[in-house]
């Protein structure tokens, strides 16, 4: 984990001199906001892993020495196949296309997010597939 | 007709570049000179067997600044080509004489090469040798920038020059003249100016963001909507120059083209007068200045 | 039905040798399959084959917009035809071809297999991706079947030519809405990635044993996270401005043209690398492979990847140094930074390939002609970087020239490079290596014939993106070179079509590690079966397959082992094969191991 946050942090540390250079240097506000913008990226999860990683046991993926019997076990739960994606996919494309041809392709659109979104939600509980 | 950039004139590159420096110095603004002489020096001799830098495919630059571009340029290609052709016969070296060979004793296998997989002296060598080069190169791309988008307090003649789509607008600021013309005329507008003396241009759009661009002055800058560029050309050349937008603007901007016609001071007064004259005469004939739409122009300039 | 992946136990490096799982992934089959997969692998390989497509159809248009160069005062195709073909010739590749491969189709299907996953950590978000992706295709393409046509204004759309006064008409509107969702679809592949990465590992797997290929794909998601938001929402205000009467990008209404430019090229440049980090991760996988040596200076390739992304986001104004309203001094000592990392990189490839033992394989092939493109136009890009050479040569062909061979070297070179790599991977089946030899001869040779007169048509001041221009500038003859070098890059490709049907109709099976291959994903099956692994080799270095079958080597990445070896070749003695392997791990020679099924 420490890694991992700290190379995020880096980031955050990057970006906040080189906006700080470009600020002062520039005066230029687009640029300014997009380099702190950044900074924040780096900063907020990598400050999160960062408290995480000096309060949490090391994991298997961050030991030298860690044997492949030590990670044994459930890994995490991944879903089975499932059509909501596509669903939820191509109602979010008409949706977005109703911008510009007009609100008849939103209508479908809609319905097929929200059914996506129901329909995901019902798998998941069933864990149930297709 | 265009003339190709004349060469003659600019032999002594070295004693230039070293009289550019010696300028600067005299005005104070620089120090550690010796150093600054010296990596001229160490540069000049590096690209300079005869007196004079080779184009490598680009102009020579019919201006003082366009010139000062060429210098940079073929510096900078000299520089380029001493580190590609080591890159490149570092490549070519590893791929002829590292290919696989069968391993010892007849077996079809290949042979193991040694597994080695850093060498730290050697990767900070080739840290550190890169940001010297490019430290160099900086340093004189600031000179060459500096000179380059140097405005002087009292040009010769002022030309505010208007892109539209697609055309150009010249108008000779204090003189009452304007030259217009368009994709749809197909007369592609002239802007005389005169050879050895400062031009300022004064560099705005009507509409989109276009491109002044004219190749033998190794020279663009965009025409934007909202924005005023400054700068200034020293033609050391008579000719004509072939001008064109380089930055995409529609429909026909394969159409926006201008020329430069550079001629000598008196040569241009005579023409300014005679055309001063004309537009005076003809009113109606002298196109409508254009003016460009916005209210909240920023002024700009290096 | 939701699979808890279980992680066997006994994975100690032993080959798998009992009875292969049947495949817990009872799912549907044929195009219910496909549609419904969340397979990571289904998923990259839809995303892969979409992309190829696209990059022929956006080849087409390149041939189009050559042929009409071809001759001076040309008249083949009419000015709007010639100005929506490189808009969406630009659009096609660099939106939809050359990212995607990347990081939706080579990168989905590696990753998770490089690192020891069973699957990305989001399958489903995954697949949400790929539809977003090809949604967002189709409507950008089927802009060209709108009443005014495709969007015309370039594909960096700058404002004020992409408002709705200069440009109206649905085309532009269809290109904004594709740029959000294909947008959207890269950040969320990009947060899937990073979590794949930080939380998927295999036991053992640090950080600083991941291949660089991983590595590389890391530090390209988060640059994604930097730079598609500021994309996404410059398109959103794009639309604001044509549609609801806003005035962001607009002088008459007190809005500012250039922050359209800021924006864009904060999102363009790291683009950039975008579009290269991935593929230079591809040819450092490649390299220690066919040079059968390890990566060399790993930690100097990791710390040069976060230096280029980390520069590549303050360099962002280079391409508006000619608007005379940026830093210059600031950009251009950034941009010439960035040389540097790149240089390490070249050295540490070299290095790689120094005194190893190199077989030319057709990935090797390619990723050695990376090499040759990305170096001319890496060095141009160098000159590029110095402001003054850039206002002689802005928006000139040197530029157009420098692009294409930055990108044709990465996207295409070493994009190809990967596809031969792990196309035995994906499919199981090999493809020819004479036809693979080849495709990559014949594309060399077009690649250098197309750009290099590219470059002598810019200095002599051929501006990009006219359609016309007249005889008797002396660009006639260049012009046609790069035509006939850009049809010899088009006849290439037949070389590979024809591959790929001879190894579909004439399968020869590929087994699981063809090319004696070190990194993790050379240890599944070929195709790897759902959910990957089964067992795990031990993972000690960042190559933990060739550990494996070459347990002598072990120890070779300790630094006593390398002042130990470089004592003995001083000795006279060549190579590192007297070392015992020492930690009891089985091997089996030179073939992988066979796995398999995930369990229930």
């Amino acid at each position: 984990m420490r890694v991992e946050a700290l190379l995020l942090l880096g980031l955050a540390v990057f970006f906040t001199i080189t906006g700080t250079v470009y600020w002062f240097t520039s005066y230029e506000q687009a640029g300014t906001l997009m380099l702190i913008g950044s900074a924040l990226l780096g900063l907020l999860p990598g400050a999160y892993y960062f408290w995480w990683s000096r309060r949490m046991e090391e994991r298997t993926e961050d030991r030298d020495d860690a044997e492949v019997a030590e990670g044994a076990g459930t890994v995490a739960a991944f879903p089975g196949s499932s059509i909501w994606p596509f669903v939820l996919g191509v109602g979010l494309a008409l949706t977005a296309v109703a911008l510009v041809l007009g609100i008849w392709t939103a209508v479908p659109g809609i319905a097929l997010v929200i059914s996506a979104l129901v329909g995901v939600t019902v798998e998941s509980r069933r864990g149930g597939t297709v | 007709m265009i003339l190709p950039p004349g060469d003659r004139r600019f032999r002594g590159t070295l004693a230039r570049v070293g009289r550019a420096v010696a300028s600067r110095e005299a005005s104070g603004r620089m120090k550690g000179h010796k150093t600054r002489n010296a990596v001229v020096l160490a540069l000049g001799a590096v690209g300079l067997s005869a007196c004079q830098l080779p184009n490598f495919g680009g102009y020579r630059g019919s201006t003082a600044q366009g010139y000062d571009t060429h210098e940079l340029y073929a510096g900078a290609v000299i520089a380029a080509i001493v580190v590609g052709v080591l890159v490149f016969a570092l490549i070519t070296w590893s791929v002829f004489r590292y290919r696989a060979r069968p391993a010892k004793g007849g077996d079809a296998s290949i042979r193991m090469p040694r597994q080695f997989h850093d060498n730290p002296v050697l990767e900070i060598v080739y840290t550190v040798v890169p940001v010297i080069i490019v430290g160099v190169l900086f340093f004189f791309t600031v000179l060459t920038e500096n000179n380059v988008d140097a405005v002087s307090t009292h040009p010769y003649a002022s030309i505010k020059v208007t892109a539209f789509q697609w055309g150009w607008q010249f108008n000779y600021q204090g003189e009452g003249v304007q030259i217009i013309g368009n994709d749809v005329t197909q007369q592609y507008p002239q802007m005389v100016v005169p050879t050895g003396k400062t031009v300022r241009i004064t560099l705005v759009s009507n509409d989109v963001v276009h491109g002044f661009y004219v190749p033998a002055f190794n020279f663009s800058r965009y025409a934007q909507p909202g924005i005023v560029n400054l700068f200034d050309l020293t033609v050391t050349h008579s000719g004509v120059y072939r001008g064109q937008c380089t930055q995409f603007c529609g429909l026909y901007h394969s159409e926006m083209v201008f020329t430069v016609k550079a001629v000598p001071a008196a040569q241009y007064q005579s023409w300014l007068r005679a055309e001063q004259a004309n537009q005076a005469d003809h009113p109606s004939q002298a196109p409508p200045p254009l003016q460009p739409s916005s209210k909240y122009h920023i002024q700009y300039g290096y | 039905m939701t699979i808890t992946q279980e992680r066997a136990p006994g994975a100690a490096g032993a080959p798998f040798a009992g009875e292969v799982l049947p495949d817990h992934d009872e799912g549907p089959s044929g195009l219910l399959k496909w549609i419904s997969s969340t397979d990571h692998k289904v998923i990259g390989k839809n995303y892969l084959y979409t992309s190829i497509i696209l990059f022929f159809i956006s080849g087409i248009m390149a041939m189009l917009i050559r042929a009409q160069l071809s001759q001076p005062n040309s008249s083949l195709i009419s000015f709007q035809q010639f100005n929506e073909l490189f808009t969406m010739h630009g659009s096609l590749m660099l939106y939809l071809y050359a990212g995607p491969f990347a990081f939706g189709g080579l990168a989905n299907y590696v990753i998770p297999l490089q690192v020891g996953a069973p699957d990305m950590a989001f399958p489903r978000l995954n697949a949400l991706s790929y539809w977003l992706y090809l949604s967002g295709s189709i409507i950008m393409v089927s802009g060209f079947l709108t009443a005014g046509g495709a969007a015309s204004f370039g594909w960096v759309g700058y404002a004020p030519l992409s408002s709705v006064t200069n440009s109206p008409g649905t085309g532009p509107d269809l290109w904004i809405i594709a740029i959000a969702l294909t947008g959207f679809s890269a950040i969320f592949t990009a947060v899937n990635l990073i979590t794949t990465i930080f939380y998927l590992r295999a036991p053992g797997m640090t950080m600083f044993r991941l291949p660089i290929f991983t590595w590389n794909m890391l530090v390209t998601a988060i640059l994604i996270l930097i730079a598609f938001p500021v994309l996404t929402a410059a398109m959103v205000m794009l639309f604001a401005d044509r549609h609801f009467g806003t005035h962001i990008y607009s002088v008459a209404g007190g809005g500012v043209p250039l922050l359209w430019q800021h924006l864009f090229w904060f999102f363009g440049h790291p683009e950039v690398y975008i579009l290269a980090l991935p593929y230079f991760g591809i040819v450092t996988d490649i390299l220690p492979t066919f040079s059968r040596k390890p990566v060399f200076g790993y930690k100097g390739m990791v710390f040069a990847t976060m230096a280029i992304a980390g520069l590549s986001t303050g360099v962002w104004a280079h391409h508006m140094f000619t608007t005379g309203a940026v830093l210059l001094p600031f950009f251009s000592l950034l941009s010439f930074l960035i040389a540097v990392p790149t240089g390490i990189k070249f050295f540490n490839w070299i290095g790689t390939m120094w005194r190893g033992q190199l077989t030319f394989k057709v990935p090797m092939l390619f990723a050695i002609g990376f090499l040759f493109a990305f170096l001319m136009g890496g060095l141009s890009g160098v000159l590029l970087a110095s402001p003054p050479i850039d206002f002689a040569t802005h928006d000139t062909y040197f530029v157009v020239a420098h692009f294409h061979q930055v990108l044709f070297g990465t996207a295409v070179f070493a994009a190809f490079a990967g596809f031969y790599y792990w196309y035995p991977k994906m499919t199981g089946r090999m493809l020819r290596e004479g036809l693979g030899k080849a495709h990559f001869w014949v594309m060399f040779i077009g690649f250098w014939l197309t750009y290099v007169p590219q470059y002598v048509l810019g200095l002599r001041g051929m501006p990009r993106r006219i359609a016309v221009y007249p005889s008797g500038l002396g660009w006639t003859f260049m012009n046609q070179l790069s035509t006939i070098g850009a049809s010899i890059i088009a006849l290439s490709f037949l070389f590979m079509l024809y591959n790929l049907w001879v190894s579909w109709a004439h399968p020869i099976p590929a087994g699981d590690n063809p090319w004696d291959a070190g990194t993790l994903e050379w240890w599944a099956s070929s195709p790897p079966l759902h959910h990957n692994f089964v067992n795990l080799p031990r993972i000690r270095s960042e190559r933990p397959v060739w550990d494996a079958n070459h347990p002598e080597h072990d120890k070779a990445h300790r630094p006593s082992a390398i002042a130990r070896m470089a004592a003995m070749s001083a000795n006279g003695q060549t190579g590192g094969n007297g070392h015992a392997g020492g930690n009891g791990q089985a091997g089996d020679g030179t073939t992988g191991s066979p796995g398999s099924a995930g369990a229930h």
